[in-house]
């Protein structure tokens, strides 16, 4: 295969990875035939925003129990952490903060009009084999902390 | 990443995701998705490129203002900047690594047991 410019097909690699590895029932990805869809009714200079990652405020391992967190928007942590987590450590690396959570960029925004502000928090959800633990335990969870922290727009970043 | 945009948004709140795994949300189904063609690891961008990160989540934030159906995806025009033929390479299966992959397989299910076996799983 070339190095084409095409996508990566991560669908297609997983399963062979995990084919590879003795597992024998190919994981079933999430799909669905319809989209919720919620317009943004008001200027983004007037929205507060909420911040969410897969990447974790602390080092753990990929078979350590992972559970929603969250963390200081205002005095953020200087690094996030992938290590338990499915990315490219060949090509590229973590080490730039900016890379996968772009807090100054969006304080910036906040500072020049372009958005209402920053929640105090961001948040962590965890990466899970399970579709029925996101959506019935974390997604929940999220949206709960995502309601005491007043946002009305989220920034979704997966790392 | 891609359940929890579906679920927030069916809750009222407007989203954007900012990543590079283009097929798994895509076939996921999401409201807005601004994709860039990098490897997984740096979704804002490439390290120490902080113009390109800050216009990266800018146009992510525009999405939300411009995005007026369900499923919209943008690409953005960045190529990244790396020494490997990195498409290739990740997850790669080759005669070098087939046999420690499988290795791998036996341990984790192995570690995987022990785990359960001493309750240190997440049940609900």
């Amino acid at each position: 295969m070339k190095d084409t410019n095409l996508p990566v097909p991560y669908m297609e690699r997983t399963r062979q990875f995990y084919e590879a590895q003795g597992f024998t029932k190919a994981y079933a990805w999430a799909h669905f035939d319809d989209i919720p869809f919620t317009p943004l009714e008001k200027p983004l200079a007037d929205c507060r925003l909420g911040y969410v990652t897969t990447a974790s405020t602390y080092a753990r391992a990929a078979t350590d129990a992972r559970f929603v967190d969250s963390g200081s928007m205002s005095s953020p942590p200087e690094r996030l952490y992938g290590d338990d987590l499915s990315w490219d450590r060949e090509a590229t690396h973590m080490n730039d903060r900016s890379s996968y959570f772009p807090v100054g960029y969006l304080n910036a925004m906040v500072a020049d009009g372009r958005v209402g502000g920053l929640a105090d928090r961001f948040h962590c959800i965890p990466t899970e084999y399970s579709q029925r633990r996101t959506l019935e335990s974390d997604a929940p969870e999220i949206l709960r902390r995502l309601n005491e922290d007043q946002i009305d727009i989220a920034l979704l970043v997966p790392l | 990443m891609s359940l929890l945009s579906r679920y927030l948004e069916g809750a009222g709140i407007p989203t954007v995701i900012l990543g590079s795994a283009w097929d798994i949300v895509e076939y996921c189904g999401v409201p807005r998705f601004l994709y860039t063609d990098f490897p997984l690891g740096n979704p804002c961008g490439q390290p120490g490129d902080s113009s390109m990160q800050a216009d990266i989540v800018a146009r992510a934030l525009s999405l939300l203002e411009t995005a007026t159906a369900p499923g919209r995806i943008v690409e953005t025009p960045y190529v990244f900047t790396g020494t490997t033929p990195w498409r290739d390479r990740y997850l790669e299966i080759n005669d070098e690594n087939r046999e420690m992959l499988r290795q791998k397989g036996e341990a984790r299910r192995a570690e995987r047991a022990r785990l359960r076996a001493e309750g240190k799983v997440r049940t609900e």
